[in-house]
Parts: structure tokens; sequence; C-alpha cells
């Protein structure tokens, strides 16, 4: 440590910047500090008997019922099954989408048919269709899977067409001249310049997809977190409840967080500017 | 240009995006480009442009072609027609048969063109890896290129780590690397500063010696047409049209300070220069009545 910090220094030639990893470590701490005292005062409240715990049940209580479930695998159970579904859909919505918006950003006879369509469709609340997409697809997986895939589809298809429309128009021109097909094109060209946006639509379509598989678990599930959490209020199990919303909390921040690195990995050409 | 054979140009016409009809396959071999009538007129909404007035010309092969001109003379228009990325309106184009397996042409592109999300290797790569070329090809051919372009420890960096000149000689590599039948040039140079300017035209030539390619080099600076071509066309104000053509006296392989510092080098830039001149002036003066 005490070395990195001396060839820093060494190289600018600047204490500045010692002072500057300093900075970089209490910033890093407050962001994890925040949440901390947060849960402190919840936990202080709780206990003092200042809140009703009826609703909000101190932290220390929601930690124990997560062990509780942990241990009898009940937790797990519920977990895959939201996971499984998350997966699934996200493969079955965001594949086509992907391909779609990539092919809509290249053809403008595409785009012409298609955009129509996408835009009056995607103002709709993905919520309210359930009982549609229940309807269609009855109780099982299916409707799961349909719904989370829908809610990832909007966000890639638009971000990857979008994605392509960015790209400077030489880069086609070069493509061209240098005789690829259209196939090479869509590889070489399309799809990697778009990438950027495309990880956007990615992670905005799995915040959305976490949303909508909660939801389809409430109404017509008998597992995932969903169901987990609304058979908690069934059994007045407000602990329960809070273990589902935790999960699903830091399963979004574990998702955003391996996009990152995923970014990091995918699309060196953007880091580092 | 008629007598051309039906079936040979059906290659090449893929290759360069035109329908037959309008590009045959030259049957002479010393003659690599003709142009008989070509022109361009791009239809907008405020009404037909004319970029490129009807052109007559050929192009001999090994002919390092220069095309100097004022700014929308038609310069680019007429290099991307070349460069199979726009179709005239009228007129004939007819390019030499390339060897076998060898690409008609390659362009390096004005401004920046290389794809940020490649690798510098990658970049120079690209021409071949699209016609599939074996890996082992790939490496050796890319890696000469880079070499004489004095890229080499820089093939797993990417765009945003160079510097402008940098960038410019990948994307020279580029062209050079895919091995083309013809060089299309379109200034390559003008973004870069003077010191920058003179070495790369020195390792353009040195490049070049290697094998003698036909080029067609558009620029806007007289300098660089009178030290690099054989052959210099001087283009009127738009609408565009050859004004004048004019042969380079001087011998090869050339240095280019060396060049710079005869008297009749000083003498063949004035004289061009006098002709650009009132094309110029006459271009400006368009613009200036444009945006009144």
């Amino acid at each position: 440590m005490s070395q990195q910090i001396s060839t820093s220094a060494g190289k600018s030639r600047r204490p500045v910047s010692s002072f500057r990893f300093s900075q970089d470590a209490i910033e890093r701490m407050l962001n994890f500090a925040s949440p901390v005292i947060l849960l402190l005062i919840w936990e202080i409240c709780a206990r003092l008997g200042w809140i009703d715990v009826r609703f909000f049940p101190a932290p220390s209580k929601i930690f124990d019922q997560l062990m509780i479930l942990a241990k009898s695998g009940q937790l797990w159970i519920h977990f895959a099954a939201s996971m499984q579904r998350l997966f699934w859909g996200f493969l079955f919505g965001g594949i086509p989408a992907l391909i779609l918006g990539v092919s809509m950003g290249l053809s403008r006879t595409l785009r012409m048919l298609v955009e129509p369509v996408i835009s009056a469709t995607y103002p709709v609340p993905k919520s309210a269709i359930l009982p549609l997409v229940l309807l269609i697809f009855g109780l099982g997986e299916s409707s799961k899977i349909f719904m989370v895939g829908i809610g990832i589809f909007y966000p890639i298809v638009i971000n990857s067409m979008a994605g392509v429309l960015e790209i400077n128009k030489i880069h086609f021109d070069v493509s061209r001249n240098f005789g690829a097909s259209r196939w090479q094109v869509f590889r070489t060209v399309a799809l990697p310049g778009a990438m950027p946006l495309i990880l956007t639509g990615v992670r905005l379509g799995i915040g959305l997809g976490l949303v909508l598989i909660s939801l389809a678990e409430i109404v017509g599930a008998k597992s995932g977190l969903g169901f987990m959490m609304w058979n908690a209020w069934e059994i007045l199990s407000v602990e329960t409840m809070y273990v589902g919303l935790l999960v699903i909390a830091i399963l979004g921040i574990a998702f955003s967080q391996a996009i990152t690195e995923l970014e990091r990995y995918i699309v060196p050409w953007k880091h580092g500017r | 240009m008629a007598q051309a054979p039906a079936a040979a140009p059906l290659a090449l016409n893929e290759e360069a995006g035109l329908s037959m009809s309008d590009t045959m396959t030259l049957a002479a071999a010393d003659t690599k480009i003709r142009l008989r009538g070509l022109s361009k007129t791009f239809y907008t909404k405020s009404g037909a442009f004319t970029a490129l007035e009807p052109m007559n010309l050929d192009i001999p092969t090994g002919c390092f072609f220069m095309i100097v001109g004022p700014s929308g003379c038609g310069k680019t228009t007429l290099l991307r027609i070349l460069a199979g990325l726009e179709k005239q309106t009228d007129g004939t184009l007819e390019i030499a048969a390339p060897p076998k397996d060898c690409p008609s042409n390659s362009m390096v592109f004005q401004g920046d063109s290389l794809f940020p999300w490649m690798t510098v290797f990658e970049n120079a790569a690209y021409g071949l890896r699209m016609r599939n070329r074996p890996a082992g090809e790939i490496k050796d051919t890319v890696g000469h290129y880079l070499q004489r372009t004095g890229l080499s420890r820089f093939h797993n960096s990417y765009p945003h780590q160079l510097s402008g000149g940098m960038r410019q000689r990948v994307s020279i590599a580029r062209a050079f690397a895919n091995d083309p039948d013809i060089l299309l040039m379109d200034e390559p140079f003008s973004a870069l500063d003077e010191q920058n300017k003179i070495l790369l035209q020195e390792e353009l030539l040195r490049i070049w010696e290697e094998t003698r390619k036909t080029v067609m080099f558009i620029t806007h600076s007289v300098d660089e047409a009178v030290t690099l071509g054989d052959r210099i066309m001087i283009m009127t104000a738009h609408p565009g049209r050859s004004k004048l053509i004019v042969d380079v006296p001087f011998e090869r392989p050339r240095k280019v300070l060396e060049l710079r510092a005869r008297p009749e080098y000083g003498e063949l830039v004035y004289s061009i220069w006098g002709h650009l001149r009132d094309e110029v002036q006459r271009a400006r003066a368009q613009d200036e009545g444009q945006a009144k």
C-alpha cells in the first residue's frame, strides 16, 4: 500500500495524489456508512418503541428471520424459483429484442414498419396486462416468464436501435468499402458500436424484470420471492416480508454490479477515456 | 469501352456495388480507371445539386494520381463513386479487373474512420478478415504494415489511446494491408500538423514504392500534390469538373524535404497555384453568395 502511494507521488511529484487517495477512501466509507447508520437508527427506534414494530420490526429481528428461512431451506426454494423465471424471461425477451433492435437500427424499412408498434405498446403499464397474460398463459411458469420477458424486451429493443443509429456513418462506409457482408456489418459494426447503449438497456431491463416478477408471483404463483412476501402477509409474518424485500434489493444491487463488471470486459474501449 | 466482355465484370460490379450497365471491365492493361461522361447530381428537398459535371479521365496503371480543388468541388464525391459508396447519375466508369483474390480498391477516409471498439491490430486487419483470409496470412501482412508505419508496439491499443497522427497511420496500414488493386485516399493528412504531415508523406511514399499500386489521392494542398503525385488534376469550383491535368516530372524514389528545396519544385507549385487561385476565389464568392 505504502509503496503504491510513493510511486504515484513520485511520478507526478505532487503530494496531492496521496491526499486524493485518502479522499477516495473516505468517500467509499461514506457510501457504506449511510445505510449502516440508517439501520442503527431504525434498530434503536424499534427497541425504544418509538416506531410501531408491527409494521417496522427491528433490523435484528428481520435478520433472525432471514437466518431461520435460510436454514429451513425455504428461502432458497423461493429464491431459485424467482431466479429461474428471471433467467428464462431474460433469454426469451432479451435476445429477440437485441436482434430486432439492432436490425431496426440497420434497416430503415424495418424501422418504419416496427417502430410505430413499439411506440404504441411501450407506454402501456406492463403490470396492467398481467390479468390478460394469466388468462392466455394460465397459472404455470410461462405466464411469469412472459411477464419478465416483456419487461426486458422494451428497454433492450429501444436502446439497441438507438445505439446503432448513434454509430458514425463513416464506420458503415468503411465496412462497405472493405467488402463486409450484411452479417459482417451486423457483427463487426452495428453490434459492437451499439453495445454501450445495449448494456444500458440490459441494466434498465433487469430492474423492470425484478419489479414484474415480484408482481406476477404475488398474483399467481406457489413459489418465488413475490409469493413468499404475499404468503407472509396472509400469515402476518411481517419479518418475512422484509426478508423478501431485502433479498430483492440485494439482487438488484448484485445485477447492477455484474453489469458494471461486464461493461469493463465487453466495452473496454469506452473506459479510461 | 463497349467491347468489354460481358461475363468478367460481374465480380467487380458486386465489389463496387454498381450495376452492370454502368461499370465495365477495361481490357487494356495500361489503363486502370477510365471515366466517360461521368457526372453526379444530388436530388434534395431544396432541388437538384450538381456535384460533378460530365468528366472524362484515364488513369494509367501504377499512377500516383492527385486531385486538387477548392472545397465543395466534388472531389470526395468522385472518390466515393470510385469506391462504390455512391453511384454516378450518368456516364460510365470502367475499372480494370483486379488480379485474383485482390480487392478492387480500399479507401483511406478523411477524418477519424477507425472503429473505436477494435484494437489497432483488429482495425488494420479489417479488410483481410472480411475476406476470410487465413489467420496466419492476416498476422504476417498486418504485422508487416504495422511495422512499416511504426505501430507495432501499439497493436493492442485502442484508437482513443493514440494521437491523431497515429490513428491516421493505422488507417493507412488498414488500406495497404488489404492489398487492393487501387488505393483511394481522401485528404488523409489534412487534420495533421505540418511536421507530422511531412513524416507521414515520406512514410507513404516509402510503403508505396514497395508495390507501386495505382493511387487516387485527394488533397487541398498544392505542396502535397506536387510532392507525392505523378499527375495532378486541378478541379474547378462548384460544379466540379476537370480544369487542367499537369504531369509532375520529378524522378522516384523521392525525398520530401530534398524535393521541396529544388527550384523546379517551387516553380511547379507556383504555376499550379496560378490555376487554382481563380477557382478558390470563385468558390469563396459562391459561399459568400449563399451566406447572403
